[in-house]
């Protein structure tokens, strides 16, 4: 905790006639904090709590226990179909997608200045350009008219049309494919402007001391000291990789063929606001939580390791 | 002494592409190739929505498709408002629900935050360092996982159904709150203090120092809550169509098929251009306030 004046040895009216001294910095946080606590903290406390309840909304919430977790993974086997998706979707686009920030950056970072501008306008301009995914629909479009079966067809790689986006075997590929392309955003920008204020100076330092190339540099100078920008990028990708939604209702449909892109978020979305039943999808809730924060804790761990 | 033409058109060249020793001009070239051909796949999305703005209806349907616009017409943006003008809501309505919804969350959001993150980061009272740790865990969660338990507040706090759902919780974002913050380190406490020593309240010393030297990264604040709110679809919060936001009307325009196909091109042209325009007027700025984004565990 804080340390000020008088140590920690201190009694309760001190306490009070510090806080009551600091009131005008509480007033300043008061207005973030009510809005913060309100709208993002309690919504996950509550999600916690009503994953123990049975909860439609319309009568008091009764506890269960736990199970609407037994049900979800024994006798869902949609749900088990979900998370196995949402595994996949959040192995393949978390650390590809993270990997690809920060590859891109890196060769951003090597450019003159002027390319650097265009190229991260082009990178980033997808992630933040809204709906434009459901142009993918008309890419993979399944029919003949559709742009990559016309491209393999002229290439004559295939030669009957594909259902990109009905076929079980090719739904996720499209999907992981749409979710890199929007990637990078917050975090990709972050490495962006990491990279170009590592002190130049190191890197005189370093060829002096004989790194020979640009990847010993890369793993020796620059990674180690971009480690919190990585730790941001990091939960910006973890955040997006577990949260993919509507890129499948929009490219797959709902239910998507075969449940083949059905993700966690749109079997929870299915209970809470098709079928009211707040308490399993806050069980689900919970555990993207859970799974969340459990990849957060993995991240910081590898993390730790890089540049030794 | 004469330097020989191959190493005068290397010197050249390492000056074009860029200045640093323990560089090959083969791995800068490969370099810019890579990032090139990349370039290309990321903007074929983009140079699509913006040719089918410009389509005549019979080129929207044309096949196979073409990416590139034959004749350019300016008939879709023009149909985009006489055409939904003629429906139960016009379009200009959604157009000003999103405005509206996105103006008023934006500069909401961008003064709370920096109010907070002002006094997180120059002041010393209980509690700061674990309300920001809680700022930091929370950035993990977003808006699409916690639905749920919101729509039940919201609906428990009578706000279904009114711009505020949309408006309020976008004030609080915990991401918008950590950037400032770790932006406000900058800001020099030798000026704070002279300017408490000149008899400055905390509202002016906020208002007039504080507030004026963090610029780059207001306009970061403004991007990522810009392009959270102009997205917004509305979702289950929002019931009544002359409420809905503009993202909403593009999905209606879509499925309403054959008619309608030339004003959801210009609805999407529009949808995507303005946060890459804002975007582009304060890239600059946006990438000096990332510079200080890091997490140190």
């Amino acid at each position: 905790m804080m340390a000020f004046k008088g140590g920690p040895r201190q009694g309760v009216g001190a306490v009070f006639r510090k806080i009551w001294h600091d009131r005008v910095s509480y007033a300043f946080l008061l207005p973030f904090a009510v809005v913060f606590l309100a709208f993002t903290v309690l919504p996950v406390v509550i999600s916690v709590f009503y994953s123990f309840t049975y909860n439609n909304i319309l009568e008091t919430p009764r506890w269960v226990g736990f199970q609407n977790y037994i049900r979800l993974f024994t006798r869902d086997d949609v749900f088990i179909t979900a998370l196995q998706n949402t595994l996949l979707f959040a192995l393949i686009t978390g650390p590809g997608g993270y990997i690809l920030s920060f590859v891109v950056a890196w060769f951003i970072n090597e450019t003159s200045s002027s390319l650097r501008t265009l190229f991260v306008l082009i990178f980033y301009s997808p992630s933040i350009a809204g709906s434009v995914y459901v142009i993918f629909g008309v890419l993979f479009s399944g029919d003949i008219y559709g742009y990559m079966n016309g491209f393999l067809i002229n290439l004559g790689l295939v030669s009957d049309p594909i259902d990109w986006l009905n076929d079980t075997r090719y739904i996720k590929m499209v999907i992981i494919l749409c979710v890199l392309w929007s990637s990078m955003g917050a975090g990709f920008l972050s490495f962006v402007a990491g990279l170009k204020n590592v002190d130049s100076q190191y890197y005189e330092a370093a060829a002096i001391d004989g790194l020979r190339n640009r990847w010993q540099e890369l793993w020796y100078i620059t990674l180690p000291m971009m480690k919190p920008q990585m730790m941001f990028g990091a939960i910006m990708s973890i955040t997006s990789s577990f949260s993919i939604h509507e890129v499948t209702l929009s490219l797959a449909g709902f239910p998507s063929a075969g449940y083949a892109a059905h993700t966690m978020v749109n079997h929870m979305w299915d209970y809470g606001y098709q079928r009211f039943e707040m308490g399993y999808a806050s069980a689900i809730a919970t555990v993207l939580f859970l799974m969340m924060l459990l990849s957060r804790k993995l991240i910081n761990r590898l993390l730790e390791r890089v540049g030794h | 002494m004469r330097v020989p033409v191959h190493r005068r058109i290397t010197r050249r060249l390492r000056h074009i592409l860029r200045v640093r020793s323990m560089r090959s001009i083969g791995g800068d070239v490969a370099n810019l190739l890579f990032l090139a051909l990349l370039s290309i796949v990321m903007v074929i999305p983009m140079v699509y929505v913006i040719n089918n703005a410009f389509k005549p209806l019979e080129e929207l349907y044309l096949s196979p498709p073409r990416i590139f616009v034959q004749n350019p017409t300016l008939d879709n943006l023009r149909d985009l408002f006489s055409v939904m003008d003629t429906s139960w809501v016009p379009i200009s309505r959604y157009f000003f629900n999103t405005l509206l919804v996105t103006l008023v969350g934006t500069s909401g959001h961008v003064i709370l935050a920096s109010m907070a993150a002002y006094v997180l980061e120059k002041h010393r009272f209980y509690g700061r360092n674990a309300f920001f740790s809680l700022v930091v865990v929370t950035l993990l969660f977003n808006s699409t996982v916690t639905s749920i338990p919101n729509f039940v507040i919201m609906s428990s706090i009578g706000l279904v159904d009114n711009y505020l759902a949309l408006i309020i919780p976008a004030f609080g974002s915990p991401l918008g709150l950590f950037l400032m913050k770790q932006f406000m380190e900058s800001v020099p406490n030798a000026m704070l203090e002279a300017a408490k020593i000149d008899g400055a309240g905390e509202m002016r010393i906020f208002f007039r120092i504080v507030m004026p030297s963090v610029k780059p990264a207001w306009l970061t604040l403004i991007i990522f809550s810009f392009q959270s709110l102009w997205n917004s679809t509305g979702g289950v919060l929002i019931r009544s169509e002359e409420l809905k936001p503009l993202p909403y009307a593009l999905n209606q325009i879509v499925s309403g098929g054959f008619a309608r196909a030339g004003a959801a091109a210009a609805v999407s042209l529009v949808l995507m251009i303005v946060p890459i325009v804002v975007f582009v007027l304060s890239q600059s700025q946006i990438l000096d306030t990332m510079a200080t984004s890091g997490i140190k565990e």
